[in-house]
């Protein structure tokens, strides 16, 4: 392909919308020609300058507070009946005073098992080589773990949607072993750790949810005798669009 | 993937991290404190009113941002804004690189990013929105799609005609700083 031909290109190369095997061939172009890459540097840098000088703004915590309260205010209420609400109530506060310590020791334990997932995370992205197996096919992915793990599970199909799968790489929580796989949305890159339940059952008083552990936006779930935890630095709505697959492979 | 309705009460987990982010654009495209904190109130209470039909497993992301964008172009500034706005032939045409052999790399260093700061907010609103959707929040070019209710294709020629907009602004910052022996 000329030079010329690639000229077209270079605003989505930069913007990360080739194809991969667009990308690969333009990648080759770029190794020998000055040009290009002259002009995909620049766009690299401009990219980057507009990225730091658009984070702008920020809102005043006031402001924070007054809307929060304004959506709380104006949620509907699903506790309609006083009656209900003053029955809910009661049985609440019999019951909270019985569970209360118990509840605390399963708060402990879960921050705690929150914090070693951030922390297997974080160490996985840090290390030189994350994945044990590179490659974006699931069917690549899923077969790798055969042998390595005592379950097996599914990988949700990725066509029609913005993430991309890295790799997988097999890991540890509580000396319990389970896979753990990398996807990536934009520049950010996310961990989804399965284990199998029964595996963790006893150690992990986890319940299903979402939640932030050092910034990091996280969900966990159980389903089909697997833990499901998905970490990372996305969004709250990736993270949740990228467990939603997965619920749907799991299926 | 599930097409099922969300819960009402989830509404706030997902819309409150994009808190921030939606100020900075409304900022952007209001340029006034006042009227930025207005439209993303008033994006908020639109979005808990049709949260209902919002469906899981779609970009959540883009329906806040769509919905943020839709009601600035339908205020007071953004009236004021697209009306004076030139007719734009840019879904006729196809895309055009730009020239890369400029001198505004020169903004590119911090310490000049008030200037770039001051040129993108001179673009048009069309050649803003676009820009800062994919540069500053790193949207893909079908979540821009999405957002703008536009085609990929015009995506990608007003990102292009967006960004040689901002160059040719920088390009006349720098030639009034020389001239001025800056």
């Amino acid at each position: 392909m000329a030079c010329e031909s690639w000229k077209a290109d270079l605003d989505a190369y930069v913007d990360g919308e080739l194809t991969e095997n667009k990308r690969h061939d333009f990648e080759t172009h770029l190794r020998t020609c000055l040009s290009c890459a002259g002009a995909i540097l620049f766009r690299v840098q401009m990219k980057r300058a507009i990225q730091i000088a658009g984070k702008r703004y920020t809102p005043g915590a006031e402001f924070r507070r007054r809307l929060q309260r304004d959506i709380r205010a104006k949620q509907p209420h699903r506790l309609r009946s006083r009656w209900t609400l003053a029955a809910v109530v009661l049985a609440t506060s019999i019951v909270a005073g019985v569970t209360s310590v118990h509840l605390e020791r399963v708060r402990l334990h879960s921050d705690s098992v929150y914090g070693e997932i951030a922390d297997l995370h974080v160490s996985t992205l840090a290390s030189s080589s994350p994945v044990d197996v590179i490659s974006s096919d699931r069917h690549t992915v899923k077969p790798w773990f055969q042998g390595k793990i005592p379950f097996t599970f599914n990988l949700p199909e990725l066509e029609t949607s913005e993430f991309s799968l890295v790799g997988g790489r097999v890991t540890y929580l509580d000396q319990t072993p389970g896979a753990q796989l990398i996807y990536q949305i934009r520049k950010h890159r996310i961990s989804v750790f399965v284990f199998a339940e029964d595996s963790l059952a006893g150690k992990l008083p986890l319940h299903s949810g979402t939640g932030r552990t050092r910034s990091f936006n996280s969900e966990t779930w159980s389903q089909a005798g697997l833990r499901y935890f998905v970490i990372g630095d996305a969004s709250a709505s990736d993270i949740r669009s990228l467990s939603g697959l997965l619920k749907t492979a799991g299926v | 993937m599930s097409n099922a309705s969300p819960q009402s009460d989830s509404f706030e987990e997902l819309a409150m991290p994009l808190f921030d982010q939606l100020y900075n654009f409304a900022r952007w495209l209001t340029q006034n404190g006042d009227d930025a904190e207005d439209l993303v109130q008033e994006t908020y209470v639109k979005a808990l009113k049709g949260f209902s039909s919002f469906r899981l497993g779609t970009n959540f992301r883009a329906w806040m941002y769509r919905i943020l964008r839709n009601t600035f172009l339908t205020s007071r500034t953004g009236l004021k804004e697209t009306a004076t706005l030139p007719i734009d032939p840019e879904e006729s045409q196809s895309v055009v690189p730009a020239d890369r052999d400029t001198p505004e790399s020169i903004f590119m260093d911090r310490s000049n990013q008030g200037w770039l700061q001051h040129a993108i907010e001179e673009l048009p609103v069309h050649y803003r929105e676009i820009l800062l959707l994919c540069d500053m929040e790193e949207m893909s070019y079908q979540e821009i799609s999405e957002t703008l209710c536009i085609p990929m294709g015009t995506v990608m020629s007003r990102l292009s005609r967006a960004r040689k907009a901002l160059r040719s602004r920088l390009g006349t910052q720098l030639q009034k700083r020389v001239n001025h022996g800056l």
